[in-house]
């Protein structure tokens, strides 16, 4: 069938595409921490005073003199291999550092998702379906409250009275063991995800909003349909456009809000890492995690791209033949 | 007791001068097809969707509307439901708008079926494929699994009708369903509803602002001007001898359903909206007979003239000069 090799066509542009577009931000990536004041191989003697001689060897053993193209082209090469370089401060290899401190981020990430997609959506329903009611009300409060509060504040609020004075959840670090892990990243995921809520609530409403409007929802309920399946099939369904696209477009923004909330809870993953690591001038470290985090925001969103077709069927249209 | 009527209906909005619909009495028997014309904002919809139980939210309602011995106004879920699920179905003006645009044709017409029925999938499979057979689609499977942006407006429209047939009512209510489409498509439709409607013994409602296309359908007209029925009448009865000014200008006013528009010489002025009321007859200010003194003091009340029924002041002394 033809739309079938249209449809194969334009997953194969989208995903060369997201091939493009990540190695011109590899570039980018590469070329503003080259760009950036410091020099690496004074950070690597620091508290030694080394002769000019030992920096220069220094230089030569990491290619620090090599021009910029080189450089780029065999740091490119390496993380094509997976080799992301060495970490000056762990003196271990970045892939490693990263693949030990990815899992707690993953969790905290993952039990945000779920927590927007489930409150932040529900909320959003709720606030469209009793809009102008109390309920209504409360739902568009919370939105304005929650998009207010930046998610250091969050964590603060949240450690001090749930898990400082209510002694409810614990305050700091990973845990140990799945439930354990769970348990401490409540709070973390509560404080990185409200603002997101806020924001997917708010969309969501409005969506449902413009979908209650249609008149093929009036149609629906004409032909005798229950209300809770008209919502279902026709009004939460054809809403779920916007919905989705803005939850692909939220993924970059926590990894990088992750960041503060790690750091606030004393947790270790990616996010603290980050902040450790640019501090201490790692800039290996930094390179691979911003490149993640860029590359997290470009896959997603292609897959947002490419399940768009089956949420609304006349963009495939519009895409390939007819 | 007829399938339809609709006895005295009021439908006022809040923040309006002049109710929607002013003290309406129509009916429709089993089996009768019967025209609603007039012209846009007149009513027309409301009234039309007044039958399902659809009302503008803030509405306060007089009178009343029975279908099939259900009575509408003030009536509990349940009978809505009864109605809307069995008694009446609605054809809308615009199938593009009335389909959901995202769900496949085949959803849209067993959707009902299967969750309202709650007959099986196969079952509700099998009475679609049938209905797209009965209004003439070429190839039922097919359409059961494409989407609407993949028919054209027409073969859309009979989608749309399919759909009404699915509960297999005994009343049509059709809303101007031909005004989206192109003239032979038009005809093509009309033929097909026209069809069903005797094959299968429905009361029908069309809702339409062209008379010639009203009187080729229909047995009955009933003529509505700001929310008042102004004349009623057998539809060659109508249109041979118009009494009321009003359907006077509008037959002047519509274009003919075959051929060049010759007697296109609009009503002059623009319709009563709904933030005017006037204490005479609303069609005064654009009606060339208006008598002040009379036409302006007290609205006309539906009277009978000879067979049928005019609202007008002046319906037996001009009669002469409305002839053609
Ligand atoms: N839900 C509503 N809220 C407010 N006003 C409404 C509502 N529904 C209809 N009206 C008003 O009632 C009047 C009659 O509307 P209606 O839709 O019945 O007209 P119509 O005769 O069907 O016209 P058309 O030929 O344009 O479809 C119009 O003035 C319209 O603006
Ligand atoms: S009552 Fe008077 S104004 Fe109204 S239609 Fe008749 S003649 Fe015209
Ligand atoms: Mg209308």
């Amino acid at each position: 069938m033809t739309s079938v090799r249209a449809a194969a066509r334009s997953a194969l542009c989208r995903l060369l595409g997201m091939a493009v577009t990540l190695l011109v931000t590899s570039f980018l990536v590469f070329s503003s921490l080259y760009l950036a004041p410091g020099d690496p191989a004074a950070f690597l003697v620091r508290g030694r005073s080394p002769s000019p001689d030992e920096l220069a060897a220094i230089r030569q053993q990491y290619g620090f003199n090599d021009p910029f193209p080189v450089r780029y082209w065999h740091w490119l090469d390496g993380v094509l291999h997976g080799d992301f370089g060495r970490s000056y401060l762990f003196h271990q290899s970045v892939a490693s550092v990263l693949w030990s401190r990815l899992p707690a981020t993953l969790l905290l990430v993952g039990v945000s998702t779920l927590m927007i997609a489930v409150v932040g959506v529900g909320a959003g329903i709720v606030g469209a379906l009793r809009r102008g009611t109390r309920t209504g009300s409360a739902v568009l409060l919370m939105v304005t409250v929650g998009a207010a509060v930046p998610s250091f504040v969050a964590a603060i609020v949240l450690r001090s009275v749930l898990g400082v004075k209510l002694g409810w959840f614990p305050t700091i670090g990973n845990g140990t063991g799945f439930v354990d892990q769970l348990h401490h990243v409540v709070l973390p995921a509560i404080a990185l995800s409200v603002t997101f809520m806020a924001l997917v609530t708010r969309v969501t409403r409005s969506a449902m909003l413009d979908e209650l409007r249609r008149e093929h929802v009036e149609v629906a309920l004409s032909r005798g349909m229950p209300r809770g399946a008209v919502i279902r099939r026709h009004v939460l369904r054809n809403a779920l456009g916007p919905i989705v696209t803005v939850c692909g477009l939220l993924v970059s923004g926590m990894l990088v809000s992750t960041a503060i909330v790690e750091t606030a809870f004393g947790m270790s993953g990616v996010g603290s890492l980050l902040v450790q690591c640019v501090d201490e001038l790692d800039f290996q470290v930094v390179q691979a995690i911003v490149l993640l985090v860029v590359a997290a925001f470009v896959v997603v969103n292609t897959a947002v791209d490419l399940v768009y077709p089956l949420i609304d069927p006349r963009v495939r249209a519009a895409g390939g033949a007819r | 007791m007829p399938l339809l009527s609709y006895e005295d209906l009021s439908v006022l909005l809040p923040g309006m001068a002049r109710p929607v619909l002013d003290g309406v009495s129509l009916s429709v028997a089993a089996g009768e097809a019967v025209a609603l014309v007039g012209e846009s904002g007149s009513g027309k919809s409301v009234t039309a969707r007044a039958a399902l139980g659809l009302l503008p939210p803030g509405a306060t309602t007089a009178g009343q509307v029975t279908v099939d011995g259900c009575a509408l106004i003030g009536a509990d879920p349940a009978t809505v439901r009864a109605v809307r699920t069995g008694k009446a179905s609605m054809i809308f003006q615009d199938p593009r708008a009335a389909i959901n645009p995202v769900r496949r044709i085949g959803d849209f017409l067993t959707e009902a079926l299967r969750l309202v029925d709650g007959r099986g999938r196969a079952e509700a499979e099998a009475r679609a494929l049938d209905l797209l057979a009965a209004v003439g689609l070429p190839d039922p499977p097919r359409h059961l699994r494409q989407y609407p942006h993949q028919l054209s407006g027409g073969m859309l429209q009979r989608v749309m009708i399919a759909g009404a047939l699915t509960a297999d009512p005994r009343l049509l209510l059709c809303d101007e369903p031909t005004t989206a489409l192109d003239v032979t498509t038009q005809a093509e439709i009309m033929a097909v509803l026209r069809a069903l409607q005797q094959d299968r013994g429905l009361g029908l409602l069309l809702i339409t602002h062209d008379l010639d296309l009203a009187a080729a359908g229909c047995d009955r007209i009933y003529v509505m001007y700001a929310g008042r029925i102004v004349e009623t009448a057998t539809a060659a009865e109508l249109l041979a001898t118009p009494r009321h000014p009003y359907t006077a200008g509008l037959l002047g006013s519509s274009p003919p359903l075959h051929g060049a528009p010759e007697r296109l010489t609009p009503i002059p002025g623009v319709p009563m909206g709904l933030l005017e009321s006037a204490p005479g007859c609303a069609f005064a200010a654009r009606c060339r007979f208006a008598r002040p003194g009379l036409c302006d003091q007290s609205p006309p009340e539906l009277a009978p003239v000879g067979e049928r029924l005019v609202a007008c002041h002046l319906a037996d002394s001009i009669l002469s000069e409305v002839d053609r």
